[in-house]
């Protein structure tokens, strides 16, 4: 229960974290494409207007950049304090890309941060615009390398793990970097931020046409924000579909959460639009397995036919398992070098981790006795095992099902709103190509709204890719709850509250002096 | 005469800070934050829990037993 308790928290201070650092990196990211598109335009028109502009979009960048600046580092005290197995256990694969993050985008970003703010009228246009774009480049450089240590724990690749010092050591760094699922997560990331840097620019112009101040430049705002946001949304759609086919191939539990799918068939629907039956509880599967047969998984279900199986394997009679499928195993598969193979049961996979660990501990005690035969058996056997290595932590199968709800519906919600977000440029693009962006109040209502909005979105896609993937914290290998240290529940809860607190000071400062220079106006 | 390098880049700054509106105050926060951060935080409630392991071996030791004992 402790446990329980300990581990709930620890998530709990590590998701609260996340989520707030990521509130400001995404506009941080995005907004400095923009502001270097407006430069671009004032370099090459040397229109006075375009400098004026991208100055105050400057303004809003760098509120967003001091708020949120190192905020992620408490996610690394995190790491050492709260989950030094995880730490110690990833070795340099995690530590790797940090510390090249660290090193080139932190100071290439830095560097040409001082003359972006400090250098109009003492560089030249083009070394100023040089830089501008060179700090945009910098914040995805660092996303990139972020993103790449995300990515290798959805899908652990490029490593050995060495039973001497229990870390996993990198082999092949390229297999790491080039991993399809950290490149298509790069790309979906980054182009998110863009989105969501466009409705921010989008909003804040539309609250200025509200208020009938700054015409031209929220419309010329909007005009740049909405085709940069469209374009970056069809990639967004783009890469969340190449996305959806890679969790399918490596986290096809995570892909059955997202469509509350327990039981699939030949040819898998796709839920468009459904309500969960709050009774259906996976962990009656093996309490009460007559009740939970009983119950439907949906309340409200509108789906598309073969939609599933459309989407991951490009194929409209392709068996995409449910929680129950992948509990059970037994349905066939092609996996990544593209053979088929039989899915092994979960308690199948749970004797392997069990023998992997057992193996650990031979090991350790042939190792301690100088017994060299000993060493070598256990070593093959845990080499044999290691795939399944993280079951050896699971107790009963049901164990390896994230929450579904949660799952489901942050998956929802963001699909949805990005079908909103299509409207939204759509029309922004209409409108402006119309000359009607400054007559509709509804439309600048919305606009505003829709700040929010996509911050909700990118939230709940962030949450889809991290709560779907529990139990584990590197996929099959290690769970969350051998992660953990040997901290205590109340300094956990202690800090969670601090956090709370200190972040929502932080978001009241930011909110605060962002309304300030909003209601001042380019033109202060 | 032509100002050194150094001195180039220094005035750069300098001035860069000084005439700084919005930005004073944005690095007070900055600089409040950090204080939580490395001075409340960190040595109070982030303890990273293997430095009190003086050596690698140890470090792993304690690890693998964690694993082993987790099982």
């Amino acid at each position: 229960m402790l446990l329980a308790s300990l581990l709930d928290l620890s998530r709990l201070q590590f998701a609260l974290t996340a989520m707030f650092h990521w509130l400001f990196v995404p506009l941080t990211i995005g907004l400095g494409f923009i502001i270097a598109i407006m430069e671009t335009y004032y370099v090459r028109t040397d229109n006075k207007f375009w400098k004026r502009t991208a100055k105050f979009w400057m303004k809003i960048f760098a509120i967003n950049f001091a708020i949120g600046v190192a905020t992620g580092i408490i996610l690394e005290f995190q790491f050492g304090t709260n989950w030094s197995n995880y730490s110690w256990f990833v070795g340099d694969i995690f530590g790797a890309p940090l510390a090249i993050e660290g090193i080139f985008a932190f100071f290439l970003e830095s560097t040409f941060f001082a003359i972006m703010f400090f250098g109009w009228n003492k560089v030249s246009k083009k070394a100023h615009l040089l830089s501008t774009w060179l700090v945009a480049f910098g914040t995805i450089l660092s996303a990139l390398w972020i993103l790449i240590a995300n990515a290798w724990m959805q899908y652990p690749i490029g490593m050995e793990f060495n039973p001497d010092t229990a870390r996993n050591e990198m082999i092949d760094f390229w297999a790491i970097v080039t991993s399809p699922i950290a490149l298509n997560k790069f790309i979906h990331t980054v182009t998110n931020c863009f989105v969501i840097a466009s409705v921010v620019v989008i909003g804040i112009s539309s609250w200025y046409l509200l208020r009938k101040r700054e015409d031209e430049f929220a419309r010329r705002s909007i005009r740049i924000a909405s085709v940069f946001g469209l374009i970056s949304l069809i990639i967004v759609i783009w890469s969340g579909d190449g996305s959806a086919y890679h969790v399918a191939k490596k986290q096809p539990m995570k892909l059955a959460a997202m469509e509350g799918m327990y039981r699939s068939q030949v040819g898998t629907p796709i839920v468009a639009f459904g309500i969960l039956n709050p009774n259906k509880n996976i962990s009656q599967l093996e309490t009460d397995s007559l009740a939970y047969a009983l119950e439907e998984p949906y309340l409200i279900n509108i789906s598309i036919p073969q939609g599933l199986s459309l989407l991951v394997d490009r194929k409209l009679n392709t068996f995409v398992p449910g929680i129950e499928d992948i509990i059970e195993g037994g349905y066939t598969y092609i996996d990544g070098d593209g053979n088929e193979q039989v899915a092994m049961p979960v308690r199948e996979r749970m004797k392997k981790g069990k023998i992997a660990l057992e193996s650990l501990a031979m090991y350790k005690k042939a190792k301690e006795a100088g017994d060299e035969e000993g060493k070598e058996m256990a070593l093959s056997l845990l080499k044999e095992n290691y795939p399944h290595f993280g079951y050896g932590f699971i107790e009963k199968p049901t164990d390896i099902v994230p929450n579904v709800p949660i799952t489901f519906y942050s998956f929802h919600i963001m699909v949805i709103l990005g079908g909103f977000f299509i409207l939204l440029f759509g029309l922004t693009i209409y409108l402006d190509r119309k000359e009607l962006l400054t007559r509709f109040k509804w439309f600048h209502i919305l606009a505003i709204v829709s700040i929010p909005l996509v911050y909700i979105c990118t939230q709940a896609g962030w949450v889809v890719s991290e709560v779907g993937r529990q139990p584990w914290t590197i996929q099959d290998i290690l769970t969350s709850n051998a992660s953990l240290s040997g901290v205590s529940s109340s300094t956990v809860l202690t800090t969670v509250i601090m956090f709370f607190v200190l972040f929502s000071i932080l978001l009241a400062a930011e909110l605060t002096i962002l309304f300030k220079v909003i209601k001042k106006g380019p033109g202060a | 005469m032509k100002d050194s390098l150094v001195k180039r880049i220094w005035l750069f700054y300098y001035e860069g800070f000084k005439s700084m509106t919005l930005g004073k105050t944005l690095w007070i926060i900055i600089l409040i934050k950090l204080f939580i951060m490395f001075l409340i935080l960190k040595p109070f409630f982030f303890k990273n829990e293997l430095r009190s392991f003086s050596t690698t071996d140890e470090k792993a030791e304690h690890v693998i037993n964690n694993l082993i004992e987790e099982n």
